[in-house]
């Protein structure tokens, strides 16, 4: 009660300080609004960007693991990754038995192939898939319904095609579910068409893809070196935090299986979508962090400003400060008028920026279409930052303020 | 005794040149005095009121005020001694500006840590002491030099003090505004028993005073009681 009487009558005086000398402290606070301001737009354009690559990371499907063949090594040159025909759907078999971190395995081999449909035709992937795939990459159906394990036993000639694949294959409101394809000319049947996913976070349109069941493709599509052999396995846990035992556990079975020596490198490669979504988040990482550069010399010149106002406020108030010290203020007194004056230009100053930045944001979202995410947690952090400068900023006018000679002071024309 | 000043000294060290400014004053001030300290400029009236108002001390030498050792003070607590026991009025009045009268007024008990309202109260029964009621509101700048000085003079009594220091009070004013200071001076003194210490070079003003105090060359050469009216400079009549 007693301190905050003090304080209000403060904070009342700073406000009436401020509002006498409109021009002077909005000059004053530019340095703090643009800060603030470019911290803002640019903290919510990292967050959108960081969000958009977090969604099509997860479009891909989400905890999933992906392994690789490695590259063969003929006489000292090493092959391409995925060169050596090292995995089987065996090995994946083997995870599902071994590992029960993992909740789904499968695994799928693929190859670029012309598909007819009626006169026109279209080269797209084909791969062929065991059904676990479809629910490890998280894929669903815009009509018709999944390759099922009975497709998967029979060798059925069934397919499930992308949304690209229908626009090229099929005309306008064409129903291609139930209608015939021919892919390097053995006739299939389309059962589904898989819901759109748009670009991943390569580039590459996911849409344009063709799924034929495992042991068809390898017998009478893709063919096959020995039977079993796949491109690429595929597992999933049910939650991300597992991710890290499950792979170690498949490099373990995958190592005893091809029967390596402890020194001997693997003969495959394994990678998960944080490897991918992390390099993708890297990137908007290093805008976010140079932005924020920008921003920090912002303040730091807004900063300078408040604190060049501040020294000029106490030599136009020496009289007045020698006056409250002469009537009983103490150094603290003194140091807090003028440490709550800089903090009241400055959290001025950082409020106005707070709402030129979520404009801009907003601005940016409208005109140049990029995603924008405005968070309390960045408008908090804003809040707090410029409330840090006018304290930083401020400490050493109030000090110099503070530490007057009274006497002199009062002398003081 | 309200004040007991014992032979103190100040010394000031301008580089190598040694400065007296005070050379061993002794002085004593009882409850309820009006007294004039005299003296021309750099005699050392100034560093003598500096230390009596608790805004410099000593270099050597005691100084009591309503028993407080003020000598060995800090500098909070001479603060403090300054917000309970001292009411300044200045020759250039140094009130805030664009601040109302009656935050002038409340500035003392600011420091205090009393609340609003208190702060409030007791501004506007110093006010209307000095006779500003209704002019609560009103800036600096809207008032005339006599006004402002008495409004100075409201901000000195709010704290209700114990010495009323008032420096050249009237070096600002013309004659019908000083003759008005000093009626109120007068008034509070014999009114309501504030002492009242008074600096000036005018001896007119001086008379007003029931005792003179002459300081030169750091020194008091010559203290002296009388009533006012008695002194060959009587003012006004």
């Amino acid at each position: 009660m007693i301190m905050g009487a003090f304080l209000l009558l403060t904070i009342m005086t700073a406000f009436r300080i401020l509002s006498r000398n409109r021009l002077r402290a909005g000059l004053t606070m530019l340095g703090i609004i643009i800060g603030v301001g470019a911290v803002i737009a640019m903290v919510s354009i990292g967050e959108g960007a960081k969000a958009a690559v977090r969604a099509q990371v997860a479009s891909m499907g989400t905890n999933v693991i992906i392994v690789l063949p490695g590259a063969t090594t003929v006489g000292g040159v090493r092959g391409a990754q995925g060169s050596a025909v090292t995995l089987t759907m065996a090995d994946a078999l083997d995870f599902k038995k071994k590992i029960p971190l993992l909740s789904e395995t499968a695994w799928s081999k693929r190859d670029v192939m012309q598909v007819v449909a009626g006169n026109k035709n279209w080269n797209v992937p084909v791969n062929g898939i065991s059904p676990g795939y479809l629910t490890i990459r998280d894929w669903s159906y815009s009509s018709g319904g999944p390759i099922t394990q009975v497709d998967m036993d029979a060798g059925a000639r069934v397919a499930l095609i992308g949304q690209t694949v229908v626009e090229n294959l099929f005309e306008l409101g064409e129903e291609p579910v139930g209608s015939a394809i021919r892919i390097k000319n053995v006739p299939f049947k389309v059962v589904g068409v898989l819901a759109p996913k748009g670009q991943s976070a390569q580039g590459s349109d996911q849409d344009d893809i063709v799924f034929i069941p495992f042991t068809t493709a390898e017998r009478k599509v893709l063919g096959t070196q020995f039977l079993g052999s796949v491109g690429a396995l595929f597992a999933s846990t049910d939650h991300p935090e597992d991710l890290p035992a499950a792979v170690e556990a498949i490099r373990d079975v995958l190592r005893a299986r091809h029967r390596l020596q402890p020194d001997q490198p693997d003969d495959f490669t394994i990678r998960t979508q944080v490897d991918i979504g992390k390099v993708q988040e890297g990137t908007s990482h290093t805008l976010t962090l140079m932005m924020f550069a920008v921003a920090s010399i912002s303040l730091l010149v807004g900063g300078i400003g408040i604190m060049n106002i501040l020294l000029v406020s106490v030599t136009e108030r020496t009289r007045e400060i020698g006056v409250r010290m002469a009537v009983g203020a103490k150094r603290r007194h003194i140091l807090a008028q003028f440490l709550i004056e800089a903090m009241t230009l400055s959290l001025v100053g950082g409020i106005v920026g707070i709402l030129f930045g979520v404009v801009g944001a907003r601005a940016t979202t409208m005109l140049a279409g990029w995603p924008t995410i405005i968070s309390a947690e960045s408008i908090l952090i804003a809040f707090l930052f410029s409330l840090a400068v006018g304290l930083f900023f401020g400490l050493y006018p109030a000090n110099k303020a503070s530490r007057l000679n009274p006497i002199e002071a009062l002398r003081y024309e | 005794m309200l004040i007991s000043c014992q032979d103190i000294w100040k010394i000031y060290r301008l580089g190598d040149v040694e400065v007296q400014a005070l050379r061993g004053v002794s002085l004593d001030i009882t409850r309820g005095e009006f007294v004039a300290v005299m003296g021309a400029s750099g005699s050392g009236k100034s560093t003598l009121m500096n230390i009596v108002g608790c805004l410099d001390l000593p270099t050597k030498g005691g100084y009591w005020l309503d028993g407080l050792d003020v000598a060995r003070a800090g500098q909070d607590e001479l603060a403090e001694i300054r917000n309970r026991k001292i009411g300044f009025v200045f020759q250039n009045f140094n009130l805030i500006p664009r601040t109302s009268a009656l935050e002038n007024a409340q500035l003392p008990l600011f420091y205090r840590g009393l609340s609003l309202r208190e702060q409030r109260a007791r501004a506007a029964s110093a006010l209307a002491r000095v006779g500003l009621s209704g002019r609560e509101q009103h800036y600096p700048a809207q008032l005339s030099g006599g006004q402002q000085q008495r409004v100075a003079i409201a901000r000195a009594l709010v704290s209700a003090p114990s010495i009323l220091l008032a420096d050249e009070p009237t070096g600002n004013l013309d004659t019908e505004s000083s003759r008005e200071i000093m009626k109120t001076l007068e008034r509070l003194n014999q009114e309501d028993g504030i002492t009242v210490i008074l600096v000036t070079h005018e001896k007119d003003i001086a008379a007003y005073a029931l005792r003179q105090i002459l300081v030169k060359d750091g020194q008091v050469v010559s203290d002296r009681s009388g009533t006012p009216h008695a002194l060959p400079l009587t003012p006004h009549g």
